[in-house]
């Protein structure tokens, strides 16, 4: 164990525990934009830098390992002096969007910026534009809002093992890429929007679908497979408008594909309504009770002259939870077989 | 020969010898009392190509030398004995040399650098040799510490207690990496020492290596510099045939070899923790410091990395002893420092001289002052990293506590002399532009500070800047250096933050519109003075902008409003008519 002090605090914390680490143990605020628990540190964003009694210059909270015996100080004049004028160069290259921007209300950096007060800027200057917009079907890339803190880049490496992305060009032009700057060709996992601090990544599916402020959590776990996500679906009146998923969850808020992106068929008008029958060939529209009565005489039937056995039951993962468990139960007591099967396994 | 000495023709020269020699009959002599050698760079480009002709020990150096001049030089020197006077090498050479002090460059320019066994009979590998079969690691340190040896790389860290901090590490892979990425512009001091004497080099890190206990070792150099990796890699090939390099060196357990790694040519790469990443496959991208890369650097091993320069000097130490090189230099800087001297200087080229030797003297006795008579203004050392010295300040000593106390540094040893036709804003907009090019982009205050530190000087030499901008830029500059992750970003205002320093007054006259140098376009006037002019009608047809009108024989005028500031009239008046200010 390592003892150190942080605001004169005393703490002994294990060794290979990172400055910020300790710090937040001891519930004192570094502000940070780059740093993700989960990932490896970046020291990218210069916010989290603290004064270390004997080093010369700030260090970086969340890269610096804490050694025995440090003094460490995380606000002094200077040092919140520098993080301003590091916010005010981030906000100086960023675009004044947050009134339509998606991750408004949600955003770290609309939360410093709001926290030290920066509405003036001395550093105005040229700005990156992008004309040029990824046309992948899941994520919007917004890279005028990209902060450059490789959080995305990370998760994709370290989490995804994928590497879809990274830093390519250099200096003030340096962007977020894949692959010779093509449209993004990846799992789609949308990791990297979990992770992205600002707007920069966002869901195509919930663009302007509403904002997070406005919705109701509800939490549930993912159909799709076996693994048994947990997702938080964000609901606006009675439509799911957003699925993402807690990071102090079993799947630790990592998710797939399916789980993240594939909720949109809920609310689309291509679903059926009403149930279809096959009749010479062709399906017609029926009633619920025409349907439900046809099927009920049908199964008993077969389960008459075949035994049970002869009947087997596959239910899709679009369908609830609950109507999943229901539809088990049915094959299993009102049927009488085992023969059931979903995409998540039963 | 370096790449300096060929591209100035002299690959062209030595052909012109060997035919004219062959030509002339005199084979047998060529082979019996002549040898050519291709030596490496000797410094002096700026009158390349330098040839030696030795007969009976008795040596002349030839300068400018170009293959039309070889069938004279053949016919009266080497034939009758009488040398061409007038094409010998005068008082400069001789002077560019006198206050010169070579330890790294020793053997540069007089050994053949494609030859091991040239180097090997100068006693090369000897020192090698007797560290590893009688000399323990925790002494070989010992010397090196003693020497008092600072690394060459530019931050000037002992070299003995960084290998003694790799030393002490217990992991069982360690590495020893030389640093050859070189990219300050006008910068190449390392690049001559690779050409001029790679063996030193490789003896060095053979050395470096058993001191901490790594039996690999990498050599990062820039892709740029083909010479410099062909002969490293004959070298490298050279030593592994004698076995100086593989396994059981000298007979011993110990085991060592080295692998070239060429770079992208990206600066950053420079930097350590950034030159892993890209040996590790990686872009190139600093990381935070610590930890260092001694406890863990290349794949999270403890691994030294030593500069070109730093490495040459190992065996020259072990060989003459520890005393010896630290009886040269200053009580903190010893031994001594190559600079590649640069800029608007009459001697231009490589030099090796004693730490602490006052700037005066290398700028006037070694340099031979500006060119042209002209006015020294200042000069930069330390490239995008370092700061401008001015002329008023000339008896600083070379060192690295005397130029970081004026606020330059030694860095790796770029020296780049600025006259007065030099503008300081311009000066500092010019390495701005390099370092914000050269940025790695990762963090916040190098890329977008420095972005702005190059657009407030851009508007300042555009007659656009602000009241304020000065003091903006240096309240930036001071959070830049402070903020930024590495030593790109934490130097980079330097040459902004010096020349405000010693040329505010340059920097208050843009500000009020004027380029005291007369460099900035935007802030420039041309006009004609009438009591030179003799409407001779040169500048009316030079201007491509039909600026000038005037009738012949009378007083011509440049209308302000369509001049495109070209300078044609300026170059063209043979009155000195036209003036720029
Ligand atoms: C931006 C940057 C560029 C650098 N470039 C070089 C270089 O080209 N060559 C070099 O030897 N050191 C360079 N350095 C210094 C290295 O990081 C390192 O300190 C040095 O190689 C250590 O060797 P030394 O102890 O022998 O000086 C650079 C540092 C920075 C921050
Ligand atoms: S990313 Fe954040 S700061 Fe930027 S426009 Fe969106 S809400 Fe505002
Ligand atoms: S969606 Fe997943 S795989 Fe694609 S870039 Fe983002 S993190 Fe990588
Ligand atoms: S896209 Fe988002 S996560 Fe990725 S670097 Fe930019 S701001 Fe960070
Ligand atoms: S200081 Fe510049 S070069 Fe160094 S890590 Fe930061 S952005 Fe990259
Ligand atoms: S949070 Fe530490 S540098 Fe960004």
């Amino acid at each position: 164990m390592i003892k150190l002090t942080i605001d004169n605090k005393i703490i002994e914390v294990a060794e290979g525990t990172t400055v910020l680490d300790a710090a937040r143990m001891l519930n004192i605020e570094i502000p940070t934009l780059c740093h993700h628990p989960k990932l490896t540190p970046f020291g990218g964003c210069r916010l989290c830098i603290v004064e270390v009694k004997g080093v010369p210059r700030p260090l970086t909270s969340c890269t610096t390992p804490v050694s025995e015996g440090m003094e460490v100080v995380t606000s002094t004049p200077a040092i919140e002096d520098l993080r301003k004028t590091v916010l005010e160069l981030i906000l100086s290259d960023h675009p004044n969007d947050c009134m339509i921007c998606e991750k408004a209300g949600d955003c770290a950096l609309q939360e410093l910026a709001y926290f030290y007060g920066i509405k003036e800027n001395r550093l105005e200057g040229e700005r990156r534009i992008y004309k040029k917009k990824d046309g992948n079907p899941f994520i919007e890339r917004d890279m005028e809002k990209c902060i450059l803190c490789g959080r995305c880049v990370k998760v994709c490496e370290e989490v995804e093992g994928v590497g879809a992305i990274d830093f390519t060009y250099r200096g003030f032009q340096s962007k977020i890429c894949p692959t010779f700057e093509k449209d993004l060709d990846c799992e789609f996992c949308g990791q990297c929007i979990a992770v992205c601090p600002t707007g920069a990544l966002t869901g195509k599916a919930w663009k302007q679908q509403g904002r997070i402020k406005d919705t109701r959590e509800t939490e549930t776990t993912c159909g799709y497979c076996g693994c048994g996500c947990s997702l938080t679906l964000h609901v606006r009146g009675n439509e799911v408008i957003k699925i993402d998923s807690r990071e102090d969850t079993i799947n630790e808020g990592w998710l797939c594909v399916k789980g993240r992106f594939g909720y949109t068929f809920i609310n689309s008008p291509d679903r059926l309504k009403k149930p279809l029958i096959k009749r010479n060939g062709r399906f017609e529209e029926a009633s619920w009770n025409e349907a439900l009565d046809y099927i009920a005489e049908r199964l008993k039937k077969i389960k008459k002259e075949h035994g049970p056995d002869s009947i087997a039951g596959l239910s899709s993962a679009r369908c609830t939870n609950e109507e999943n468990y229901l539809f088990q139960k049915f094959i299993r007591a009102a049927i009488g077989t085992n023969n059931v099967d979903h995409c998540a396994r039963y | 020969m370096g790449t300096g000495g060929i591209a100035a023709g002299g690959a062209e020269v030595i052909n012109a010898f060997r035919t004219e020699l062959e030509a002339s009959g005199i084979k047998a002599a060529v082979s019996e009392n002549c040898s050519m050698h291709k030596v490496g760079c000797r410094g002096l480009c700026a009158k390349d190509v330098l040839v030696d002709v030795i007969i009976n020990n008795n040596k002349t150096t030839y300068q400018y030398v170009k293959p039309d001049m070889v069938s004279r030089i053949v016919k009266e020197h080497i034939k009758k004995n009488t040398p061409v006077s007038e094409w010998v090498a005068g008082e400069d050479y001789h002077n560019f040399h006198k206050k010169q002090l070579k330890v790294v460059l020793s053997d540069c320019g007089s050994l053949d650098p494609e030859d091991i066994d040239a180097y090997i009979s100068g006693k090369g590998y000897e020192a090698a040799r007797k560290i590893l079969t009688s000399v323990k690691p925790e002494d070989v340190i010992g010397i090196i510490k003693a020497s008092g040896l600072r690394g060459r790389g530019g931050a000037g860290f002992p070299t003995g207690v960084k290998w003694e901090a790799a030393m002490k590490q217990s992991a069982k892979q360690k590495y020893m990496i030389c640093n050859a990425d070189e990219g300050d512009p006008g910068a190449f001091m390392d690049r001559s020492v690779i050409e001029g004497n790679p063996h030193a080099v490789i003896e060095g890190m053979i050395i470096g290596a058993y001191s901490i206990g790594a039996d690999k070792g990498y050599v990062y150099i820039r892709a740029e510099y083909p010479l410099a990796v062909d002969r490293l890699r004959k070298a490298l090939s050279d030593a592994r045939t004698k076995g100086f390099l593989g396994k059981n060196i000298f007979g011993t357990k110990f085991n060592f070899d080295i692998k070239v790694k060429l770079g992208a040519g990206a600066f950053v790469c420079g930097e350590e923790t950034a030159l892993i990443a890209s040996i590790e496959g990686q872009r190139g991208m600093p990381r935070a410091k610590p930890p260092f890369p001694v406890y863990s650097g290349l794949w999270g091993k403890p691994t030294v990395i030593n500069n070109v320069e730093t490495l040459a000097n190992v065996p020259y130490i072990i060989r003459n002893g520890a005393q010896w090189f630290a009886s040269f230099g200053t009580e903190k800087s010893k031994g001594t420092k190559v600079f590649a001297l640069t800029g608007k200087i009459k001697n231009s080229g490589l030099i090796e001289v004693p730490m602490g030797i006052p700037l005066r003297e290398i700028i006037y006795d070694i340099g031979g002052g500006p060119e042209d008579g002209k006015l020294l203004k200042a000069v930069q050392t330390g490239g995008p990293s370092g700061g401008c010295i001015p002329a008023d300040m000339l008896d600083t000593p070379v060192d690295f506590e005397s130029l970081a106390k004026v606020g330059s540094i030694v860095g790796s040893g770029g020296m780049v002399v600025l006259d007065e036709d030099n503008c300081m804003v311009n000066v500092a907009q010019y390495f701005l532009q390099f370092t914000q090019m050269e940025s790695c982009g990762k963090c916040v205050p190098c890329r977008i500070g420095t972005k702005r530190l190059l657009e407030i000087l851009d508007r300042i030499t555009k007659g656009a800047g602000k009241e304020g901008d000065i003091e903006l830029l240096e309240k930036l500059s001071s959070d830049i250096k402070a903020a930024s992750l590495c030593g790109l970003g934490q130097t980079a205002p330097n040459p902004v933050l010096s020349t405000i320093k010693y040329f505010r007054n340059e920097y208050e006259a843009h500000l009020q519109g004027k380029c005291p140098a007369a460099v900035c376009k935007a802030l420039l006037t041309y006009y004609i003075l009438e009591e030179f002019c003799k409407g001779c009608g040169a500048c009316i047809r030079a201007c491509p902008a039909k600026a000038i009108t005037g009738e012949k024989k009378k007083l011509h005028k440049i209308d302000p409003a369509v001049c495109i500031k070209c300078g044609a009239c300026f170059d063209v008046c043979k009155f000195k008519a036209v003036k720029k200010e």
